[in-house]
């Protein structure tokens, strides 16, 4: 578990991370997500005792990061920036990591495995791809068997195989009960494999919520034209759905798709004459929500969100 | 702009699928076997130190250039070109003798050396290393003290054996001389000790800058600063001060460590260990302030 309170960094007169509060729960992957330099990096070298708050305090599994006796046991870290020398193979890079916890080499040789480098092993890491790097960041990530595991933008520079890979590793993470946070600019990709979001802008929270609160919320269902709405709202009704509307005979639903919806109308004979889901994706709803405080705006991508 | 539509949006990793999991493993139970100790980063450090290239090579270049030089020194001696030139330099003895020549390379010896120290330490901030090391060792000190633990008599012991090669190998180019020795006279094996020993804390004063300014050329900088710009710069003070301060100079107190006679405006080779020692610990102190205090 890891819980921030009221986490500030402060760079100059720069507020880097603002006051930012949050809980990481096990048995959970939490996303983190933030346009370029909303604080995400920041806050993770704060988890890991690299930088100090300012202000405030984080604890990982109750204590603050240095005061761990077996600090790789306890949370596993990818870092953004490359973090290994060049000049040193794979097997060396997390021999030299191993050593300082007297982790046996048989965890070393598995998580080389684990992390498919067992060709590339002996190789000297200068010489590594992008995508190899980030799986090596990933080995030593898992090198402690850690409770917690954290990754900045893990599936940055992977094929689309690796990128599988990750998803499918973070889940099982999650399922046999450890915490798991991973940080993103891509709302997309993260609500394929988060629980729950802890979005910032500008290092202030935005948004702590679930990924299906915030799918919910984003908008988007199905719109529905009926000459008889107010029949079909009583008919549509249920706990999971919330149902709007904007003119008289046209109505908004949320929680149910739209094959349900036209099988329940024709069931009970209700004449539709739409039944468009809403094509407002995450990405939408994410840009929405950080578009006051995207930190580097470039005039294009403006013009694709409104183009969305 | 990706447009996963919002109705559309699987998540496959929410099906429970086992085959895809990693080896399910307990989190954490070995919390207790494991525990970051000394002696842990010490291995940790000893293994980093040897797993990479460019310290075998320094250490190699180091040694070779003090045998090398020394064995020169040696075979090129000839004592009426020394009555008239004598050796220049800041905290050569004035004559010379057998010892003194074998260690002719130890100013260059020092470079290599200290540059494998800066290495060893600014190298990971330049890659980002420091980064995966400190998270691993939050406590960050033990970083510190293991490696000067390790480089330290690693660059000792090498550079005694290559300074008592260098005397060996020169001896028989001094066969005949007046100012020949051997080894088991007076004060040599002293002297080719004292210089691994001085080269041995140049490298721990390397690992110490290189922590303290935290980029290679920077620590690099002030290594040759110290130890070769800084007698020469001195040389401009007033006479009285510089006759005064200049045994003190860490480079001067470095050569009295190994100087085979002790010179009447040089310490002694004890005071002299204890002086450079002593710049040596203020510069690790101030580089265990800078690492826990600021931020990686
Ligand atoms: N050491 C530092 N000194 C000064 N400013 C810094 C430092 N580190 C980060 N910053 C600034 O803090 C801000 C947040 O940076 P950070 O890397 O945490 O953002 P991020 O959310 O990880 O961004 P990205 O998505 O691009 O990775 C940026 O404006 C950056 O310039
Ligand atoms: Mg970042």
């Amino acid at each position: 578990m890891i819980e921030a309170r009221e986490l500030t960094k402060r760079y100059g007169d720069k507020t880097v991370v603002d006051n930012l509060s949050f809980t990481v729960k096990p048995g959970e992957v939490t996303g983190f997500l933030g346009p370029n330099g909303a604080g995400k990096s920041t806050t993770m070298r704060m988890i890991v005792g690299l930088d100090s708050p300012t202000k405030g305090s984080v604890t990982v599994n109750g204590r603050s990061y240095a005061k761990h006796a077996a600090p790789l046991h306890e949370i596993g870290t990818l870092l953004e920036a490359k973090s290994v020398h060049p000049g040193r193979s794979a097997f060396h890079h997390l021999m030299a990591l191993a050593y300082t916890h007297g982790i046996p080499r048989r965890r070393v040789d598995e998580v080389i495995e684990l992390a498919g480098l067992t060709s590339v092993a002996g190789k000297r890491v200068g010489a590594f791809s992008l995508g190899m790097g980030q799986r090596l960041g990933i080995a030593s990530a898992l090198l402690g068997d850690p409770a917690i595991v954290m990754l900045d933008e893990p599936v940055n520079g992977l094929d689309p195989e690796g990128v599988l890979w990750v998803r499918n590793l973070l889940r099982g993470l999650a399922d046999e009960g450890r915490a798991v946070m991973l940080s993103s600019h891509l709302m997309s990709e993260t609500a394929l494999i988060a629980d729950h979001l802890v979005i910032v802008g500008r290092g202030r929270l935005l948004a702590d919520t679930t990924v299906e609160d915030f799918t919910r919320e984003a908008g988007g269902g199905v719109k529905v034209s009926t000459t008889e709405p107010m029949r079909l709202r009583s008919l549509l009704a249920g706990p999971e759905v919330t149902i709007s509307s904007s003119s008289a005979e046209e109505l908004l639903v949320a929680g149910r798709d739209a094959r349900e919806i036209g099988a329940i109308a024709a069931q009970h004979g209700v004449p539709l004459y739409e039944l468009t889901p809403q094509a407002v994706s995450l990405e939408a709803a994410f840009m929405d929500l950080t578009r006051d405080v995207v930190e580097y705006q470039s005039a294009p991508a403006d013009t694709v969100r409104k183009a969305a | 702009m990706p447009t996963t539509a919002l109705r559309g949006v699987q998540r496959p990793g929410k099906n429970p699928n086992p085959s895809a999991a990693p080896d399910p493993r307990t989190p954490a139970t070995h919390r207790t076997t494991h525990k970051v100790t000394g002696i842990r980063v010490l291995r940790s450090e000893w293994a980093k130190f040897w797993s990479l290239r460019s310290s075998w090579i320094t250490l190699c270049v180091a040694v070779f250039l003090l045998i090398v030089f020394g064995a020169v020194a040696s075979y090129t001696y000839s004592p009426d070109a020394v009555a008239t030139a004598g050796p220049p330099g800041p905290g050569s003895s004035g004559d010379s003798d057998a010892v003194g020549l074998a260690l002719t390379g130890v100013t260059f010896a020092s470079l290599a050396i200290g540059v494998l120290g800066v290495l060893l330490s600014a190298g990971e901030y330049s890659t980002g290393m420091i980064r995966s090391t400190l998270a691993a060792v939050p406590r960050r000190l033990p970083v510190l003290w293991s490696k000067a633990a390790v480089i330290g008599p690693i660059a000792l012991i090498l550079t005694t054996v290559g300074a008592v090669a260098a005397f060996q190998l020169g001896t028989p180019g001094l066969d005949g001389e007046k100012i020949a020795l051997s080894l088991g006279d007076d004060g040599v094996l002293r002297s080719l000790a004292g210089a691994g020993v001085y080269l041995g804390l140049v490298a721990v004063f390397g690992v110490a800058l290189g922590v303290l300014l935290r980029s290679s050329a920077g620590a690099i900088a002030a290594l040759v600063g110290v130890l070769l710009i800084l007698p020469g710069l001195a040389s401009l003070l007033p006479d009285s001060w510089y006759d005064t301060l200049s045994p003190y100079f860490p480079s001067n107190a470095g050569s009295a460590i190994y100087a085979l006679h002790e010179s009447s405006d040089a310490l002694s080779p004890g005071a002299g260990l204890a002086v450079f020692a002593g710049w040596v610990a203020l510069t690790l102190a101030g580089a265990a302030f800078r690492l826990v205090r600021t931020d990686v």
